[in-house]
């Protein structure tokens, strides 16, 4: 039997409806192995810590393209607090906003045009550390 | 010797063949050609900020302009809402009450400006109450100018995704706007049928035609059982529809998109009139095509699709800017996106001739094709309940996931090449990228409350009692909408009336 490569939430906080980005990372990693759930749109970041915990997921996957990337990945973040749980985050990220992104200790992010490779790549790696 | 070129002519054609502005109006709706109406899209912050670029953009010549409005106005939700934290004024601009559309239109004249495109969706009836209102306050008769509101809900429910209410509550909300506009302001478009967005969710041509007019269906049908005239309807409406970089098909997506369109209001709906029969397009340079990697190359990507729709026909167009898969765009880049347009417009002779493709080959095959994948496809939902049915069931939703997924195993194994991204990739210099000024959130909060506290209560509560109750009694919601907007009631106010009655729509977990 093929243990899971690892569980992720794929999760949309936020009022931002856009989520084929996030559906095809979801499908990506389930057929890369990976145990995937996805929460839906227009989640609180206390709905989308609860899921994590309550899932007990290795890694989580925020989908923001709405630009308010930086209010709540860092709210996600506060949440989670000591809960080991790597945070990855996709969307429509300007360069100056990425680098505050990785200093609050985000894993990983992707813009338009990432590999899906390098994805599935990088989550092994942040559920693996998780 | 002689030194003249052939003059270029208005029309070119085969004889027996079909001409420009006849039925079923492959070759375009008009016979004489004209061009297309330039709309930016634009709008962020605050509405004073946002009444600035507009200000700009009608100074460098545009005749039609967008609103966008920010993910909280889109959802009801007022600026002060707890939901509304990290979000306000950031996709577009924010609006609470008459207040802000008040400072948004400030200096500029209505009946100068030939269409306001916006993209209220789940509001596009108080976003029409709105500019009723702002109208009779400036003494203006609103069928002066243009009015151009998204209205599509449906389409919010499979890509997009700023629904409030559940899928039958919002269409016949939706409806209240169509018929409110075909009664007493027929200039006005009360809906613009989307395939935009489905297409960026990553529909192929044929799901984006004919899931938009399947949509169109639903509405168009709830307009007949209300007693309304197709014909007094169908004039109205708009169809907006993607570019995406595939030339060719893109072409001829438009040429087929209108023949299917007569055909549909002529046989189904059985319209009289030419103008419903005649399918007026507004064509958006797709965002999705756009890439985050050496973001100079999507000046060339939209220049290409924006000539492609110039070469099908189309009413009115949006370019998009360079920099929008990293953020809001620069002025720079909104300015160059409508130089773009100018330059094949005014140019390239491009113009000049109606549908000049036509006779060719591929592009005639391919709207043939095409006029019988979408008709084919309207057809299986018919078959399965229609576009309501097939949304309630998710259908439509698994359809278009599927297909993104397809298309972004495409781009992955590199047989659909994305320059830049996939193949020749290169380190590229970063961009100065647009900064939403993080004090308009403070600012419109700030606003808002301001406007509650300086309002006349009393008339707030009975404009939104007397909204409850038609709502509740399935009358109308235009009427006390536009009561409650002109009392100063907030959009967030009018919303959570109607909540009481209708429900909210859940998100679902599936992918």
């Amino acid at each position: 039997m093929n243990l899971p490569r690892g569980r992720v939430l794929i999760a949309k906080p936020g009022l931002d409806g856009h989520d084929r980005g996030a559906k095809v990372v979801a499908r990506t990693l389930r057929d890369a192995g990976f145990e995937v759930i996805y929460t839906g749109l227009r989640q609180t970041p206390e709905q989308v810590v609860a899921a994590a915990i309550s899932e007990d997921v290795d890694a989580i996957g925020l989908s923001i393209l709405s630009g308010a990337h930086v209010a709540l990945t860092r709210r996600v973040l506060e949440l989670l607090g000591d809960a080991d749980i790597p945070v990855l985050v996709g969307g429509i990220i300007p360069e100056a906003d990425a680098d505050e992104l990785r200093e609050m200790g985000v894993a990983g992010i992707y813009t338009p045009g990432t590999a899906l490779a390098e994805i599935v790549a990088e989550v092994e790696r942040a559920c693996a550390d998780g | 010797m002689r030194w003249q070129d052939p003059a270029l002519q208005a029309v070119y054609s085969a004889p027996g063949s079909e001409l420009p502005g006849e039925f079923p109006f492959t070759r375009g709706i008009s016979a004489e050609p004209k061009p297309w109406i330039m709309g930016q899209y634009a709008g962020f912050g605050t509405p004073a900020e946002s009444n600035q670029r507009f200000r700009a953009l009608l100074q460098a010549g545009v005749t039609g302009f967008s609103v966008a409005l920010d993910l909280p106005t889109q959802m009801g939700i007022d600026s002060d809402d707890p939901r509304a934290v990290g979000e306000v004024g950031r996709v577009g601009v924010a609006i609470d009450s008459l207040a802000d559309i008040e400072i948004l239109m400030d200096g500029i004249p209505l009946e100068q400006i030939s269409q306001v495109r916006t993209t209220a969706n789940s509001i596009g009836y108080i976003w029409a109450a709105l500019f009723v209102a702002l109208a009779e306050k400036r003494r203006v008769n609103p069928a002066e100018f243009g009015m151009f509101i998204q209205n599509d809900v449906l389409k919010e429910f499979i890509a997009r995704g700023t629904q409030i209410f559940p899928p039958r509550a919002s269409l016949m909300l939706a409806v209240d706007c169509i018929e409110y506009c075909a009664q007493h302001v027929s200039t006005w478009t009360p809906l613009a049928m989307s395939g935009y967005h489905i297409r960026e969710s990553g529909a192929s041509a044929t799901q984006e035609v004919a899931f938009t007019f399947a949509n169109a269906r639903a509405y168009l049908d709830e307009c007949v059982r209300r007693g309304m005239s197709v014909d007094r309807v169908a004039p109205t409406l708009f169809t907006f529809l993607a570019i995406t970089p595939d030339f060719l098909p893109e072409v001829a997506k438009f040429r087929a998109a209108r023949r299917v369109w007569a055909q549909l209001m002529r046989e189904t709906y059985g319209a009289q009139e030419a103008a419903s029969e005649q399918l007026r397009i507004f064509a958006f340079t797709a965002g999705s095509s756009l890439t985050a990697q050496q973001p100079l190359n999507n000046v060339v990507r939209a220049s290409l699709e924006a000539t492609a729709a110039a070469l099908a026909g189309v009413q009115t167009m949006h370019v998009s800017a360079y920099d929008e898969a990293l953020g809001v765009p620069t002025e720079a880049a909104a300015t160059l996106a409508l130089r773009t347009q100018q330059v094949i417009a005014f140019e390239s002779g491009l113009t000049q001739t109606l549908d000049p493709l036509a006779g060719s080959y591929a592009v005639e095959q391919l709207t043939d094709e095409l006029v019988e994948s979408i008709t084919a496809l309207m057809g299986e939902i018919e078959d399965r309940g229609g576009a309501l049915a097939c949304l309630e069931s998710g259908l439509l939703a698994e359809e278009l996931s599927a297909a993104a997924y397809r298309q972004a195993q495409l781009v992955e194994s590199g047989e659909r090449v994305v320059v830049g991204v996939n193949k020749f990739p290169a380190e590229a210099e970063p961009l100065e990228v647009f900064r939403i000024d993080e004090a308009t959130e403070a600012a419109q909060v700030g606003a808002v409350r301001k406007v509650r506290a300086e309002r006349n209560q009393p008339e707030v509560d009975s404009a939104l009692a007397r909204l409850s109750a038609d709502v509740a009694a399935g009358r109308s919601v235009m009427p006390a909408t536009i009561e409650a907007v002109q009392a100063y009631a907030t959009i967030g106010e009018i919303v959570a009336v109607l909540e009481q009655h209708l429900g909210r729509w859940q998100p679902t977990d599936a992918f």
